[in-house]
Order: C-alpha cells, then structure tokens, then sequence
C-alpha cells in the first residue's frame, strides 16, 4: 500500500500524521513536498492539518494552488482516495474538490478542545469501521472551521449522503450548544459525491493510544486501510 | 581616564536617548580613543543596555548554582542544556517581552514567543513544548480586558501556528501590574547530547551568514526600551515593537534543522532584541575574534536604511551563521527550498573588531573584548526588606460559612480556571502531549521514547514581596513539587527574573533576596538554574510590581505510562494528605481575597522536608501506589482537593482534618511541602509514610458527586466545576466599565 | 499601473466579525453605526499599461486566488 502525506511550508500535523499511518497501517507513508509535479503510484493522499502558507489570505487559499494540488486534483478524478484533515479540509474547498467553504470560528478565536462527532454514514471507505449514529471523542485546533455553504448546496449533499460527520452532545443529539464554531447544520466533515474524499475538521491522528487522551481516531485510519488492502 | 568628547553628531542629548549615562558614554570614548560615530554609538547603547548586558543583576546573577552531573550547558548561551539519557539533551528557556506586550499586546507576545523558539532552535533543539507564565493588572482595570484578549491570542496565533503545543503556564491578577503587565514565555526542545549548536565564532576567513526573513525598520531600539521605565508617553511608542511572521519562522525552524542534520555549521546565533548587533558582538566576543560585515549585503526590505538602522533593526525571525568554508551552496540549496533569504554578509577576522562596511567604506570600527568585557556592571546598593509579622492562624477569625468562603476563593481570579485561555492554545500538536494545562506540571513524552519530560512555570510575587529570600525559595520549590507531583525527577530550572527600578534600594533588595532564596532552594534540591532571563524597570509613574521571579522547572520520567494526573476519578479510593499542615494564614490568598488583607510573613519554607516529603511521593508514585496526586499551594488544602474532585468529576467526603487548628486555616492556610494523593491502599501509604519519617494522615474518601467535609454543606461538584470555570469566561464576555 | 482589490463577504454570509466590530463600536459609544462588514484590501502594481487588460488579468487573479467566490464578492480599481 502506498500512502503519501502533502507537506505544504507552513503544514505541523505532517509528522503526527505519518506517525498515525505507520503505526496503523504498519507502513511508513511517503513525505512529498509541495513543489512535485509528479507522484508515483498512490493508494491514498492525505493533506494534513498546519497553516500552510500561514493561512495568510484565506486558510487553505495559497496551498490549494500549489503544484502538487494540479496532480492531486487530476488522481482524484479518477478515483484516488484524498483525506484532508483540518487546513487540509480546508484546502480541499479552497481547490474546488469539496463543496462550501470554512470560515472564521463564529466565537473568532481559535478553540483547541475534544469535542463529540457523530459518524453520519458507514458506507464509505473512510468510516466503515464505525456504527453509523456512533459519536466520537476527537479534538479541535482550529480558528476558521466554520463551515459554510449556500442552501441549495447544504440540501444537495444531505441529501447525496455526504454529510460524514456532524458536530453533536454526548448522546449524539446534533445541538447549537454542540456546536464549536457555528458550522452550517453542524458539519464537522463531508465526501466528494462518490465519497473518495474527505475533509474532516477534527484531529483523528492524535486519538490514536489512550495514553494520549483516547483512541477514537483509529478507526478512521482502520477503515481505509482495510478498504485499501 | 579619557573624558567623553562630543560632536556635532553625538551630543550630550543624543547621548541620553541612547540611554547611556555620562560615565558610561565617558568609557565608550576610551574603548573608542575618539568619539564614536552614531552608529558605533547605537551599538555601544545596544550591548550595555540592561537588557543585553545584565549591568544592575550580574554579580548576583553569579551566586546562582548552574552546575551538575546533568548539565550540559549553563547559562550564557541561547538555552541551558540537560542531559536527558540515552544520549538526547533538552534545551529550555525562558524570556519576557513584558514591555512590548504592554504597547501592542498582540504582537508584544506573539514575537515574544517566537523569540524564545528561536533561542532554543539555534541551539540545534526541535523545540517541543511552549509555556507561558502571565501577570495581568487587577481585573477592574479599563486595560485589563484588552491585554489578557490580545496576549492570549498572539501567543496562540504564533504558537499554533509554528506548530509547537502551549502545554502549560500561569496567569495571576494584581493591580500592581495595571501599568506593566509580564509575558513570560519558556520553550522546551529536544536535541541529541552530540549535536549541539554554540554560537562562538570560529575560524578567520569562515563566511558569515544571514538567514530568515528581510530587515526593515522594526523595533529600532526595541532593547533600550525594555530598559526604561515607562511614563504616560509611552503608548506613543509603538512604532518601535517587532511584528511577527510565526509562518516564516516554521520554514526558519525547518531549514534550521535540515542544515544542521550536516556538519557545515560553525556556530549561530538568533538576531533577538538588538539584532544584528548583539548577534555579531556575542559571537565575535564568545571566539575572541572579528567579524567584518558589509551591510549592502543584509536583504532589506525597505529602501535607504542607513547601516544605524540595519544593526538596531528587530526584525523577526532572523538568524547569524558561521560555516565552515564551501558549505554556502549547500547551505543555500536548504533555505532557498523554505523560500528563505540566504545571503554571505562577511567574514570571521583575526583582528577582535567588529567592521561594518557600506557603500565600500567603513561606516563603524569596534574593539569586540573591551565592548563585551568592559560593559558597565552596578553592585547597586539595595535594603532589605523589613521582616513582616507571622500572623497566628488563631488571629484571623473564622469565616461565617466555610462553604460560601470555599466558593468565593474558587471563583476569585488567581484561582479560578484559565480554562477560557489554554483552549485558544493547540496544546497536542506532535502527538506527545499527555497532561497539559489544568493540572500541576504538563508531561510530553519524548518522541519515540517511554520518557517524558515534565514542565511547569510557578512564582507567588504576594510571597516575593512579604519576604523575597522565601518567595524566591517558594518559587523553586512548587515547580520541584509539581514536577515531582506528577512521577517525574525535578532536574534543572530557568528563571524570569522581573522586578521594578533596580535604581531604587528597595527594589534592589527584593532583587538580592529572591536570588538568595533561589539559590538556596536550588542547593538544597540539586535543581541548578541552566538558563534565565532578567526583566527589570518594571515600573510606572514610579509605581512597582511584585517581585516576580518565575521559575520553569524541568524533570524527567522514564516511562510516561506512570506517570499521574491530579484527577481522582476511581470511585472509593482515599485521599491522603502528605505533609505537615499548621495553618499558616500569612500573605495567603485566603488572607487577600476573604479578609481583605495583604500581610504578614508568607510560609516557611522547609527544604529539608520538602525534599524528603517530594521524594516519599514520587516514589509512591513510580511504585503504582498512587493514581492521582497534586501539591498543594494557592488557597491551601480544600482548593487543591477540590481541584482534584473537578478534573475527575467524583465528590469527596473529608473525613478529619489535622487537629489542634482552626478548621478554615487547615481548610485554607497554605503551609508548603504538601501533597495530597489518591490511593486504593492507604493503609499501606501510610505505613511507608512513617517508615520514611514524612508526615501523612487520612483525610478522605473519593466518592460520588458531593463534596462535604467537616464545617461544609453538602455541595456537588458539577456546581463547584461552575463556579471555577465560569468566572474567566464571564469577565472577558462583560463590556468594559 | 496600480491595482487595488477590495474583497468582502456576499451578502447573507453570516460575518462574525463584521457583528463584533458594530458591538465594539457601539460600546465605545459610537451610536448609529450599523450592517458591519469586514473585508480585506490588497494592492500591487502591475506590468501592464492597459487598463482593459489590467482589469481581466486582475479579474482572473480574483476568482482564482484572491477571492473565494463560493462565500466573497471583489471590486477592483485601477489608478
């Protein structure tokens, strides 16, 4: 299998990223640097999380117009898997491979907490692994995870499934309350329509050992490994 | 005795805004044998500022122990460095930009931070970890608001995004910090023991280099005015604070790490406060050598910067290397990668003058020896501090309602959670973050590894001020003891060392006694200083601050896997208190905050009994016979329990109280060397306590959600977990008076 | 020739911002201000003389990076 993570300057979840992926998958992911033209064989992209570029402009904004992202963009079309995992979420919207935008935190600052998220959707190579309904215990660092899209756009993907996660209580009732940055109907994470990619607010690369605070995230990573393998 | 020559460059006024004194400006022209020009004269303001050349602190800074089987590097270089095993060494720091961060809150903390990182990253250290330790003025100040906002975001806004975790800190209220709030900032790296980088120069005829981002015109004289006092024209000065690029600095710290996995460096040295100036003098002075720059060659980002204006420049996120001879492509190949500026601007020379060319001719000309070692040094005369009366616990009467007294002190500012500040912090960047702010010391394991290292920063200033040699040894010993609190061996501190006008022999004296007690406390404890930082003139309109020396203590533990929290959250194990409790009530926050008073002599400090009640502990601890443990400090026993209960979410019924003491100074007095431990066998604690000869009594049972205890009313946790969190939160949200 | 770029949120985007900027600026007594919306500014100098031209190469840097056009709008003007 082989997996590569993006490193955009600015990108410091890379290496936390790389960790999760050997130590699940049991092989070490290749490192490629923004700057490539031309990847090699892949199973799986993930953009992980940081500040590429600072998240001067827009988060996401320069690095969605890097030269990797050209490549990434052609592969996913034609069915490459990609996880974006925070700014890397935000990248995917930034390069027009997800719908909608994220926006400024509607408290304006940056949150860092665990927060609760309920898996929407099995049926996909990302969460299969997980009961649909399951709420999970993964923590937040961002300041722009706002998530927004027009009407018509928010109903489209409901109703196309790709809603993967949504912001919710304990008991996975779906509150404002349970809402860290005021995203539209709650949405922590969505799929492209053939749920080959997903964007992902949430860290699930550091709930991956108890030691470190829970272990929510390794299903995630479980999934695409045995949907990949 | 050369006596001072003037011109019509260098006047007598030009003289004073350069902060130099008539005597001293008198010892440049003897360095110089004429009179300097203004930018020999900038850079002679620059290195003899407080600041740069410790002047009113270094004879006592030397009393200090910095040595031990563990230290690898003391003070004097960019960090300190402990051997950690295994052949890895942590590099740590702490520094305050307390003056810019009053100015521009925002930026003032967010460089300050970045500062730091850059200390510890030259030193060839992946920098781990970030601390923060915050004064703020008193809470109905108008400006308090707007500076606790603006620091906190600007640390997190540099500190998240360079990708470091801000694990712990600490933030205290006064209003003796209406005027001159203090931004503490410690930064916590890993390096192999084997390769670590100095910043001595090395080799005549080795270029020199300058990397990071472009200079403009920022914070021009940003060092002397961290020596000045402030007055009502100071808000006036902002022109003069740094702004911070923490993205320029992630590249910085990559490209630095890339080119140090080789062998082409001969030393670096981060351009800090002062910059060009104090990197060039440090690292010509530490190799005896010159350095001759030509300054056409530094990337500017402005046009018509004079060669005065290039060496005074803070900009950000800048560094100074020396490599060894033919390594410049290779070193420019990396940081062209990170899109960052490269440029050769000179040369190491033989000749100990620092030469700055410009336009092809020599724009300044300075004997680095004479500049480093002949820089002004004050033994300032200084008072003691007169001796404040032991208050009897028997003298201050008992509050109408413990439990009211119980809720009032944990929703009062210095206790109350800073939940509201460390959540805009990303503290588990890197994936090694396994306790962190809310607890005693934060714990990062080491990556790849069982270790961990755990880190804190602690100060009491209200003991400072009632008596410094006990507050400075009251510093150092709660770090000890949170370190020890959560399994780890406490092995070496930095200290930020902030106190008001040094001038003043009162000051002076809180000065002298806190560098006595600190050293006294580090004998006693094998815990040496390795690195620190002196902020002084802390002062407006001639108003003062506490005395102020935060310490960042440093431990080791082998393997994370036992280490504790100070959460008790296994339902029907004991709470044992291990320490001797008097009730001391002096300068407590019990006395401030309940009785409306600031007095009396703060508690004694038994270093002996702290270092056999600390070892007991954290052997109890390493031997799993503990699950949860916190030492016991602001607001005495009941506050330390109840913090425990809130971050396990379980109650606790307080079965006995040490005797012969009024219930609300056991409840409250906040006697030292104390801890109190979760235990599922507290017979068996207690037998190990009296074998070892540590004071240790039963004082509860963790079950629940109450709380109750001999004098309260029942109370559930869930509301004491309110009121805690709640009042940080509700003072931000309110609309300024 | 100068390029001057004003982006701001679409109307209907909720802008928190905009919302704590109006809130300051009533409680530090300015009464009557009201709809507060932020935006950015950028400028450049760009090396082309015709303003025709200038305008679709700084159109076509909008909607491809300056903007986001799913939740901004842009104006551009030239001097």
């Amino acid at each position: 299998m082989k997996i590569a993570v993006i490193v955009f300057p600015g990108s410091n979840c890379d290496r936390d990223m790389a960790v999760a992926v050997e130590q699940i998958a049991g092989v070490k992911p290749i490192m490629v640097w923004h700057r490539e033209t031309e990847l090699p064989k892949l199973d799986l992209a993930i953009l992980p999380g940081g500040f590429s570029y600072g998240d001067y402009l827009r988060s996401g904004a320069m690095a969605a117009h890097s030269p990797v992202m050209r490549e990434i963009k052609a592969r996913a079309a034609s069915g490459l898997p990609v996880l974006g995992i925070c700014n890397g979420f935000q990248i995917l919207t930034e390069a027009g491979m997800l719908p909608g935008a994220l926006m400024r935190n509607r408290g304006l600052k940056f949150i860092h907490r665990p927060v609760t998220t309920r898996v929407e959707s099995s049926r996909s190579i990302f969460t299969s692994r997980y009961q649909a309904g399951q709420v999970v215990t993964i923590p937040i660092a961002h300041a722009d995870g706002n998530y927004f899209a027009a009407t018509d756009v928010l109903d489209r993907i409901e109703g196309q499934g790709q809603v993967a996660f949504r912001y919710c209580d304990a008991a996975g009732a779906v509150t404002d309350d349970s809402n860290p940055n005021g995203s539209a109907r709650n949405i922590a994470g969505i799929f492209n329509e053939t749920k080959t990619v997903l964007g992902y607010m949430p860290h699930p690369e550091r709930v991956i050992e108890p030691l470190l605070g829970g272990s929510d995230g390794r299903a995630l990573f479980e999934s695409l490994i045995g949907a990949l393998s | 005795m050369t006596t001072a020559t003037y011109s019509a460059e260098i006047t007598p006024e030009i003289v004073a805004q350069h902060g130099l004194k008539p005597e001293e400006y008198a010892r440049c022209c003897a360095i110089m044998g004429r009179t300097p020009n203004i930018t020999e004269l900038g850079v002679f303001s620059v290195m003899w500022s407080e600041h740069c050349s410790y002047k009113s602190s270094k004879v006592h800074l030397k009393t200090l122990p910095t040595t031990g089987p563990k230290v690898i590097c003391g003070p004097g270089e960019n960090a300190g460095v402990i051997d950690i095993g295994d052949g890895q060494a942590a590099i740590f720091k702490i520094e305050s930009h307390n003056h810019p961060s009053f100015i521009e809150p925002y930026q003032g903390a967010a460089t300050g931070v970045g500062g730091i990182l850059r200390d510890v990253f030259t030193m060839g250290a992946r920098p781990i970890a970030n601390l923060n330790a915050l004064r703020f003025g008193s809470p109905d100040h108008p400006k308090t608001r707007h500076l606790v906002a603006g620091v906190v975001a600007g640390i997190g806004g540099y500190g998240n995004c360079v990708g470091v975790p801000t694990v712990g800190g600490e933030t205290n209220f006064h209003p003796s910090y209406n005027g001159n709030i203090l931004v503490n900032a410690m930064t916590v790296g890993l390096a192999d023991a084997d390769k670590i980088f100095y910043s001595a120069a090395a080799g005549p005829g080795n270029p020199v280099i300058y990397v990071g981002a472009k200079t403009g015109r920022d914070g021009i004289h940003g060092a002397t005015m961290a020596s000045a006092e402030f007055d009502d024209e100071s808000e006036a000065k902002r022109p003069t604070v740094q702004v911070g690029d923490p993205f320029t600095e992630k590249l910085l710290i990559e490209a630095c790490l890339e080119l140090m996995a080789g062998d082409s460096i001969v030393a670096i040295q981060d351009m800090g406060a002062a910059g060009l100036t104090s990197s060039s003098v440090e690292m010509a002075g530490k190799g005896e050598l010159g350095l001759e720059l030509d300054l056409d060659c530094v990337p500017v980002r402005e046009t018509g910067m004079t060669a005065y204006e290039i060496m005074l420049s803070e900009s950000q996120e800048r560094m100074l290397m020396i490599l060894k001879p033919g390594r410049e492509a290779d070193a420019q190949r990396i940081f062209h990668k990170w899109e960052l500026d490269f440029a050769v601007i000179g040369k190491v020379t033989e000749t100990g003058k620092l030469v700055l060319k410009m336009h092809g001719e020599t724009v300044a000309e300075l004997p680095v020896e004479p500049l480093v070692s002949q820089a002004p040094q004050y033994e300032r005369p200084w008072e003691p501090t007169p001796a404040q009366p032991e208050i009897a616990a028997s003298s201050i009467p008992a509050p109408a309602n413990l439990t009211e007294t119980l809720k009032t002190l944990l929703g009062s500012p210095d206790i109350a959670s800073k939940r509201w500040i460390w959540e805009q912090y990303d503290a588990t960047v890197m994936g090694d973050t396994i306790l962190r702010s809310g607890g005693d010391a934060a714990l990062v394991r080491v990556h790849g590894t069982t270790k961990g290292l755990a880190l804190v920063t602690d100060c009491t200033p209200r003991y400072c001020f009632a008596d410094p040699v006990r507050g400075g040894a009251q510093a150092v010993v709660e770090t000890w003891r949170n370190v020890t609190a959560t399994g780890a061996t406490p092995i070496a501190i930095t200290d930020n060392m902030n106190f008001g006008n040094p001038e003043r022999p009162r000051i002076m004296g809180q000065f002298v006694g806190c560098i006595q007690g600190i050293r006294e406390a580090c004998l006693a404890l094998d815990y040496p200083v390795v690195s620190g930082n002196v902020s002084l003139y802390n002062e407006t309109n001639g108003q003062g601050i506490l005395p102020t020396p935060v310490i960042g203590g440093v431990g080791l533990i082998d393997d994370v896997a036992k280490a504790v929290g100070i959460a008790a959250k296994t339902e029907g194990e004991t709470l044992v208190l291990i320490g001797d409790t008097k009730g001391h009530l002096g300068a407590t926050l019990y006395l401030r905050e309940i009785a409306g008073r600031e007095d009396g002599a703060p508690p004694a400090i038994d270093l002996a009994a702290e270092r056999r009640n600390g070892d007991f502990v954290r052997g109890q601890i390493l031997d799993g016979a503990v699950s949860a443990c916190h030492d016991l400090s602001d607001g005495g026993l009941l506050i330390g329990l109840v913090e425990m209960a809130m971050a396990g979410g379980l109650g606790v019924a307080i079965e006995a109280l040490p005797a012969g003491i009024p219930a609300h100074a056991a409840y409250f007095g906040e006697d030292q060397a104390r801890y109190l431990v979760a235990t599922k066998d507290p017979e068996a604690l207690l037998a190990a306590a009296r074998a070892a000869s540590v004071p240790a009594m039963r004082l509860g049972r963790i079950a629940g959600a109450i709380l109750t205890g001999p004098g309260l009313d029942a109370i559930s946790v869930e509301e004491l977990r309110r009121i805690h969190t709640g009042w940080l939160p509700a003072y931000m949200a309110a609309e300024p008076a | 020739m100068k390029v001057k770029v004003h982006v701001t949120l679409k109307p209907g985007v909720l802008d928190p911002q905009g919302t704590a900027i109006g809130h300051a600026l009533g409680s530090l007594g300015f009464a009557g201000a009201s709809n507060v919306r932020q935006g950015k500014y950028i400028e450049f100098d760009l090396a082309e003389t015709d303003p025709k031209a200038a305008r679709e190469t700084a159109k076509a840097m909008c909607e491809k990076l300056l903007a986001n056009t799913v939740i901004e709008n842009y104006a551009i003007d030239l001097a």
